[in-house]
């Protein structure tokens, strides 16, 4: 067998036994992804779910003073509550959060309605506060309502037609297919991908310099009869080899998770089949090259396993930030952003769970593009890996 | 057979050393002895590859280690400073990896381990992780690594190191068969007791020169003095007076 080839197997056997290494590359990297994104989903679909389903229960000072607009809140789900005694007594009430919301209804109230003249209601709330934010806008999405209402019978009262004081009607038609409405969610998931394989090579890349050599094995080990450019690649081809794991089991993790997440009830219905899995998985997996010797590069500067950790961090976050750029001017995928590593894999990623059909073009620059910069980065490396200061 | 001539290297202002010669012969034990400092690391940093002298060349078996540094790795065991295991590996994996590396055969590498694990008697843990290990058990399956390939020339850079009685004493066992089966054994160390009892040729480093290279005898005779440990400082101080 090459030199290469042993220095490959070693290194997989050598951090198979690594516990650092498994819980990083096959537990933390694959799981955190999905369980966050769980997380998220869960939570906003309570929020959305909650807001139709549940009724609201608003406190009301002065009911006496306006029972009609008191039946029709009733008849669109808000329940009328017994409030503070005044107003002054409500206000602290919303403050300390007692309640999230309080009207006040002026002893006036009906008075001006009678006379014609704008007749004060007061919504006593923290906007503040985004659970309040959202019952305000409810209690006011019925008001305006039972506002519009008023008018339409007064116009119709003197002979008016109500659509007079609707010059406009604006409609807007939503095109966004439902795989299309995941697939703002879901961007984040490229980056979970990403972190994850990330991860999985973390260990291997510090080993290769300062690992080996806080551990006193480099000397050794440049003392044997195989050049050194054989000792880096092999290593960095271990390392890409834990990335691919890390990113295949995060994919699957991920497809698991999704099965047990109600999408479709936040009118979503992501592209993310077992055939998808597969293409995702070949669409991120030449960004291991390049990550395994970005990560052995930036380690290669370091002293120490706790130094060269510390700046890896800093390389996790690193593919977050085309995305990022990105994803703020709202960018159309085009063939020239297909030459960036991590926004491509990115673009691709989403274009593929929207279920838009596959540009080859853009495939292969993006994988080209991607493993030229890994090329380029691993010939950095060993060159690197020649100088003579690296024993330190 | 290692051949040293007008070495020279400097780190940044510092020379390490500033015209190192001596030969050390097969069959032969010869000791480096110097203080802390004195170049001995250096010196056989350049020897096993990993650093390129700024002058002066150095031969293994006549092979130049500049000029074809991977021929001449392969004719050399080496057991550097420092020389760190694989933690997660057990002893004969350790021993096995480096086997693979000299590019010895598959059905080779099995019996030359048994071999080894016999001679340095690390039977009780050669199966066991390496991870906790005792100094003297490192050691031992350090140099079981270096001597996997049956090299002609060793290498050794302190290798008493940390080591106990025991463990001591059997290093120098083993640095004696290597001698008898005609090896070529060059080590440094800076304890005299141990360069005395070993070795048949002493080269005295001092401010990355020679001091003195010659015989324990020899040494004895140049420098007047009978014991040993006053002839290495007189030799130490004579470098020290000609700055």
């Amino acid at each position: 067998m090459s030199a290469l080839g042993t220095v490959f197997f070693k290194e997989i056997r050598d951090n198979l036994r690594d516990r650092r290494t498994l819980l990083s590359a096959l537990l933390m990297g694959p799981l955190f992804g999905p369980i966050l994104f769980a997380f998220v989903i869960n939570l906003s679909l309570k929020q959305s779910l909650g807001e139709a389903g549940e009724p609201l229960d608003v406190p009301v000072i002065g009911q006496e003073h306006a029972p009609m607009l008191m039946g029709y809140l009733k008849s669109h789900n808000i329940n009328i509550t017994e409030a503070p005694a005044d107003r002054a007594a409500a206000v602290e009430a919303v403050k300390t959060g007692k309640h999230d919301l309080v009207l006040v209804i002026p002893g006036a109230f009906g008075a001006e309605l009678a006379d014609t003249v704008p007749a004060t209601i007061e919504v006593i709330s923290d906007l503040a506060n985004t659970q309040a934010e959202r019952e305000s806008r409810r209690a006011l999405r019925a008001l305006r309502s039972y506002d519009r209402e008023l008018a339409a019978i007064r116009l119709v009262a003197r002979g008016i037609s109500p659509t007079v004081v609707r010059p406009l009607n604006i409609d807007v038609v939503d095109v966004s297919t439902p795989s299309g409405r995941s697939a703002l969610l879901l961007g984040m998931l490229s980056y979970f991908f990403l972190f994850a394989l990330l991860t999985g090579g973390m260990n291997l890349a510090i080993d290769t310099t300062a690992g080996e050599r806080e551990r006193g094995s480099l000397e050794p080990l440049l003392c044997l009869p195989v050049t050194r450019d054989q000792l880096i690649f092999g290593k960095i081809f271990a390392a890409c080899l834990f990335m691919a794991l890390s990113l295949f089991l995060s994919l699957i993790s991920f497809y698991v998770t999704l099965q047990f997440v109600p999408l479709e009830k936040l009118g979503m219905t992501p592209n993310f089949d077992p055939l998808v899995v597969m293409k995702a998985f070949l669409l991120l997996v030449p960004f291991t090259l390049l990550g395994a010797s970005l990560m052995t590069l930036v380690a290669s500067f370091t002293k120490s396993f706790k130094e060269a950790q510390t700046w890896l961090s800093v390389v996790l976050l690193a593919p977050t930030l085309p995305i990022l750029i990105v994803s703020i001017l709202m960018v159309r995928p085009s063939t020239g952003l297909m030459i960036i590593p991590s926004l491509s894999q990115h673009l691709l990623l989403v274009g593929l769970i929207k279920n838009e059909p596959i540009n080859m073009l853009h495939v292969l620059v993006s994988v080209t593009g991607t493993l030229i910069a890994g090329v380029v980065l691993t010939l950095i490396c060993a060159r690197l890996y020649r100088r003579e200061g690296l024993l330190g | 057979m290692i051949s040293v001539n007008g070495l020279r290297k400097s780190f940044g202002e510092v020379k390490a050393i500033d015209g190192v010669s001596f030969d050390a012969g097969d069959g032969l034990v010869t000791g480096l002895l110097g203080p802390n400092g004195a170049g001995k690391s250096t010196t056989l940093r350049v020897l096993y590859t990993v650093l390129k002298p700024d002058s002066g060349s150095a031969t293994i078996d006549g092979i130049d280690v500049v000029a074809n540094d991977l021929e001449a790795r392969r004719r050399i065991g080496t057991l550097p400073h420092s020389s760190g295991l694989y933690p997660h590996l057990t002893a004969r994996e350790n021993i096995a990896y480096y086997a693979k590396l000299y590019g010895l055969s598959p059905e080779l590498i099995d019996d030359r381990i048994e071999q080894l694990v016999q001679q340095l008697e690390i039977g009780d843990f050669a199966d066991r992780r390496t991870k906790g290990f005792s100094q003297g058990q490192r050691t031992k399956v350090a140099l079981a690594r270096a001597l996997v390939h049956e090299p002609q020339n060793i290498i050794l850079d302190e290798p008493s190191n940390g080591l106990d009685v025991m463990a001591t004493r059997s290093l120098r066992a083993l640095i004696k068969d290597l001698k008898a089966a005609g090896k070529c054994v060059l080590f440094s160390s800076h304890v005299m007791q141990e360069v005395a009892a070993l070795c048949d040729e002493i080269v005295i480093i001092a401010e990355g020169r020679v001091a003195i290279h010659d015989s324990p005898d020899g040494i004895r005779n140049r420098t007047g003095c009978d014991d040993l440990e006053d002839a290495f400082v007189k030799a130490i101080h004579s470098i020290d007076s000609s700055e």
